[in-house]
């Protein structure tokens, strides 16, 4: 699976670990849910240095689409609104 | 759907706004890169007015640090004339003009922290952008249109997402860049009405007091010295000055 990191680049990562990133973005939903800013922020860190961590990064030259995309570090959950309101996929 | 299905569908969405269709699907090659092309010019223009915007707070900042060297200076000069209500002021305005330049500082990591991000985004758009262009000249020469179209699709895929990210990304920047330029104004303006010390302002109310201060002290060494002059004289001093030569 390739899951892209907004701003950050493309990471190629095995069935295991790509099944642990949605665990923990279940987590990352609920604080949105609850509106948890300090949960949402530290649920994200944890996703997206998890996808660093567990994942091999693709070549910048590589014309591959992503299977999942995340937004990238320091997005806040007034940020990640902010981003998905136009498309009103967050009902407020 | 969690958060990650959410970006995935924002962003795929955006990505498939950015391709341009044509009748002949090699056109559409040329066309989308056309427009890969002038995103990459975006990007670039993004970076330089992030500096810009950097620079300027960077201008701001050597401004009021010119205001603490002066304020203090005054605090200094107003104790020696121990006169400590004129330095107290001087050093409340002093420590006003270091929480703006505390500001002023975060302000710029900001700028710089989006700067480094947008420089890396064109890195990598060119590095998509210019594999496109190798994927593109190969489909156009090996393939009829009609066998183009599925060849087309796996080139599109990872540069239009790759397109869509960057344009959050200059979107991004440019709103922060936005938000620097209102409070870089507000600072200008507090400079020029004199609510903070602007150095280039010239004089101002203290340095007004402590020229009284050095005014008087002035006047009261000449007297000394005139009155020791005619103490000391051999002519006999004049009646004009009899009276007025009081000291106080």
């Amino acid at each position: 699976m390739i899951v892209r990191i907004l701003g950050e680049g493309q990471y190629k990562l095995d069935d295991a670990a790509f099944a642990a990133v949605h665990a923990i973005d279940d987590r990352v939903q609920e604080a949105a849910d609850a509106g948890d800013d300090a949960a949402f922020a530290a649920a994200l860190t944890e996703l997206v240095d998890t996808v660093i961590a567990t994942g091999e990064p693709l070549p910048a030259d590589d014309l591959h689409a992503s299977d999942a995309i995340v937004p990238g570090h320091g997005t806040t959950l007034a940020d990640a609104r902010e981003l998905l309101s136009s498309e009103g996929l967050i009902p407020n | 759907m969690g958060l990650m299905g959410r970006f995935t569908t924002i962003v795929k969405a955006k990505a498939s706004k950015a391709l341009d269709k044509a009748e002949d699907p090699r056109e559409t090659l040329d066309y989308s890169y056309e427009k890969q092309l002038e995103l990459l010019q975006k990007v670039r223009r993004g970076v330089a007015d992030v500096a810009t915007s950097k620079k300027r707070l960077e201008l701001q900042a050597a401004k009021l640090e010119q205001s603490v060297e002066k304020l203090d200076g005054q605090a200094r000069q107003a104790l020696g004339a121990n006169r400590e209500d004129l330095a107290r002021v001087a050093l409340e305005r002093k420590k006003g003009v270091q929480l703006q330049l505390q500001s002023i500082d975060e302000q710029r990591a900001t700028l710089q922290a989006e700067q480094d991000k947008l420089v890396l985004a064109e890195q990598r758009l060119t590095a998509k952008v210019e594999a496109f262009r190798t994927r593109k000249e190969t489909i156009k020469a090996q393939y009829t249109a009609a066998e183009a179209q599925t060849k087309i699709g796996e080139a599109f895929s990872g540069v239009s997402e790759e397109m869509a990210d960057v344009g959050m990304a200059i979107e991004r920047a440019e709103s922060k860049t936005e938000t620097m330029r209102a409070r870089a104004g507000a600072i200008d303006e507090l400079l020029e009405s004199g609510a903070l010390t602007d150095v280039t302002d010239g004089r101002d109310s203290i340095d007004r007091e402590l020229d009284q201060l050095s005014v008087s002290s002035g006047v009261d060494a000449e007297l000394e010295r005139l009155r020791g002059e005619i103490g000391a004289g051999s002519s006999p001093a004049p009646d004009q000055i009899e009276g007025g030569g009081k000291a106080s």
